[in-house]
């Protein structure tokens, strides 16, 4: 497994947030986001679950669903088993091989759709885990949204051998 | 088990039918209308195509665990599992959670969480799991151990294999499919690692679906049939044989399963009167040998002209029944056969399952008749033996378990 580079995760949520303000803020949108619902109450997960580690890295998977008529775009997670988390893609290198790395932007959401965490897929990785994920036990997670509201849930960690894509922190 | 809306699916597909052909008379001539006619008799006659049998699930979640008073199904795998050292009473509540939702899940047709081969799970064909507890799982969560939860006595015709008895998780596993046996089994398997690991298993089969009429009694591989005099489920008969009253195994009950070699080289020498003698029934039928009917009630009085009971003081039936209306079982047996090597075709025999209440008042005094004379003694040789304690069913977000962990 590969040990992740320092960063600076506060900075880079702020450089995130910026990004997406000047990006998607055209006037029609300000108008909807008036009397859109926060982001984190239009988003439910199912299916949720965390892979047992011992110490080091793991990933969290299942199915964002947003049910609001806009789309949304999740920026951060956060969890208490974990002092540093990331959301992760998984993309083919210039070898064509496999690899995770930090989505640029966040995970959008589109209205109406479900996004699929899954191993082999985008997933929150977690790094640097504050105590073993042990089989059973349940992990809580804070999402972050780009609308500032967050969506809490929590996540039973299984067993699992799979999800261990190389990871390009690049 | 009701059949999901088979009469639905029929009527909204000949609807279809007809109002297609329907428009089509409207435009062409008369002559066309009538074969349109005999098309559409034909297509209404036609067998509406029935689900896939594979689709029919059994409710996970209820009073008592699924699997026990379930029509019996197909294939049953069995595997038992020893605790780690390590597995203490709050990795037992971790991994009775993790096992419960992948059953909860798994019998409903639905992947289980992290299911690496989630199109296994398509087809559920009526799968059940249901969870025992050895005497140590019971240790370890800090519960009270009912008397009987532990070997049985020691019986003179046991040949006990260690490799084959005992274990501090019990997982029954069954469906009218075996794919589905075997994903739903290493799913479960998998989420067991943490915790402990397997210390036997044993695979059986009954009947296929379809091959018989539901509800026909089964036949073990002497050609005997199986379990005719089992209390009926949904029965207060059947309550009051199989369920628990007390403490955190209310709504659960005793469960014993032995696996009984049974030497069909010597069968094969014994001819058919014998063979009926043995049992004290007829083969064909199943009936007793002072009876027609499979369910008709043995009369252990009547004499041969010689005076010799008509069934046998030997014979398994009369052997087997008690005076004491306490002394009755639940039985839910697979037959097994690994196979043969060399000159000897055949591995095989039954895996005995039987639930009840109280195995100590109920199984133990009729296995001790058994023990001192049944002559199918002769052809059978018990090689494992195990006994469990079977937690009641739980409620949607609960876990099976949870009255002995919480």
């Amino acid at each position: 497994m590969f040990t992740p580079t320092k960063r600076n995760t506060a900075r880079l949520a702020l450089a995130l947030a910026a990004t997406l303000a000047l990006a998607g803020c055209t006037a029609a949108d300000a108008a909807d986001d008036a009397v859109a619902a926060p982001a984190g109450e239009s988003v439910t997960l199912t299916d949720g679950w965390v892979k047992a580690a011992g110490s080091g890295m793991s990933a969290a998977f299942g199915g964002l669903t947003n049910a609001g008529s806009q789309d949304v775009t999740v920026v951060s997670a956060t969890t208490e088993a974990a002092s540093m988390l990331e959301l992760h893609e998984t993309v083919e290198n210039e070898t064509g091989e496999l690899i995770m790395r930090e989505i640029d932007g966040g995970f959008v959401i589109p209205a109406g759709q479900t996004l699929a965490l899954e191993p082999g897929g985008s997933h929150i990785m977690l790094m640097d885990l504050a105590h073993p994920l042990e089989a059973g036990e349940e992990v809580t997670f804070t999402l972050t949204f780009s609308d500032d509201s967050t969506f809490e849930f929590t996540a039973p960690v299984k067993d699992y051998s799979g999800a261990n894509e190389n990871y390009d922190p690049s | 088990m009701t059949p999901p809306d088979h009469g639905a699916r029929a009527r909204s597909g000949s609807t279809r039918r007809q109002f297609l052909l329907g428009g089509a008379v409207a435009g062409v001539g008369a002559a066309a209308a009538i074969g349109a006619d005999t098309a559409l008799n034909a297509a209404a006659q036609e067998a509406p195509p029935a689900p896939p049998h594979g689709e029919q699930t059994v409710p996970f979640h209820g009073e008592h665990q699924a699997g026990i008073d379930t029509a019996a199904q197909a294939h049953g795998f069995f595997v038992a599992l020893d605790l780690h050292d390590s597995a203490d009473r709050a990795d037992l509540t971790r991994m009775m959670r993790i096992l419960t939702d992948d059953a909860a899940r798994l019998t409903q047709g639905a992947p289980a969480l992290a299911d690496s081969e989630p199109e296994l799970a398509a087809s559920p064909a009526r799968l059940t799991v249901t969870f025992g507890f050895g005497p140590r799982f019971v240790e370890r969560a800090g519960g009270s151990r009912p008397g009987w939860l532990g070997p049985l006595p020691a019986f003179g015709i046991d040949r006990l294999e260690p490799g084959l008895g005992d274990g501090d998780l019990l997982l029954q596993v069954a469906a009218d499919d075996p794919l589905t046996v075997a994903h739903a089994s290493r799913m479960l398997l998998k989420d067991t690692r943490s915790f402990a690991s397997v210390r036997w298993t044993q695979q059986g089969f009954r009947r296929a679906h379809g091959t018989v009429a539901p509800g026909t009694t089964m036949r073990n591989l002497f050609g005997q049939v199986d379990g005719t005099t089992n209390p009926a489920p949904g029965t207060t008969d059947f309550d009051r044989v199989v369920w628990a009253t007390d403490g955190w195994l209310a709504g659960g009950t005793g469960m014993v399963v032995r696996r009984i070699r049974m030497d069909l080289d010597k069968w094969d020498e014994l001819d058919r009167g014998g063979r009926e003698q043995s049992v004290g029934r007829y083969l064909a039928s199943g009936a007793p040998l002072t009876g027609t009917d499979e369910f008709d009630e043995p009369d252990f009085e009547a004499t041969t002209a010689i005076g010799f009971p008509v069934i046998p003081e030997f014979s398994h039936l009369r052997r087997a029944r008690s005076e004491n209306p306490d002394e009755r079982i639940f039985r839910r047996a697979y037959n097994y056969d690994d196979g043969g090597a060399g000159a000897e075709v055949s591995d095989a025999g039954l895996i005995f399952v039987s639930f009840q209440a109280d195995v100590d008042r109920q199984f133990v005094p009729l296995q001790r008749r058994l023990d001192q004379l049944d002559l199918l003694n002769e052809w059978t040789v018990p090689i494992g033996s195990a006994v469990f304690a079977i937690p009641p069913g739980c409620r949607e977000g609960g876990f099976i378990g949870e009255s002995l962990l919480t």
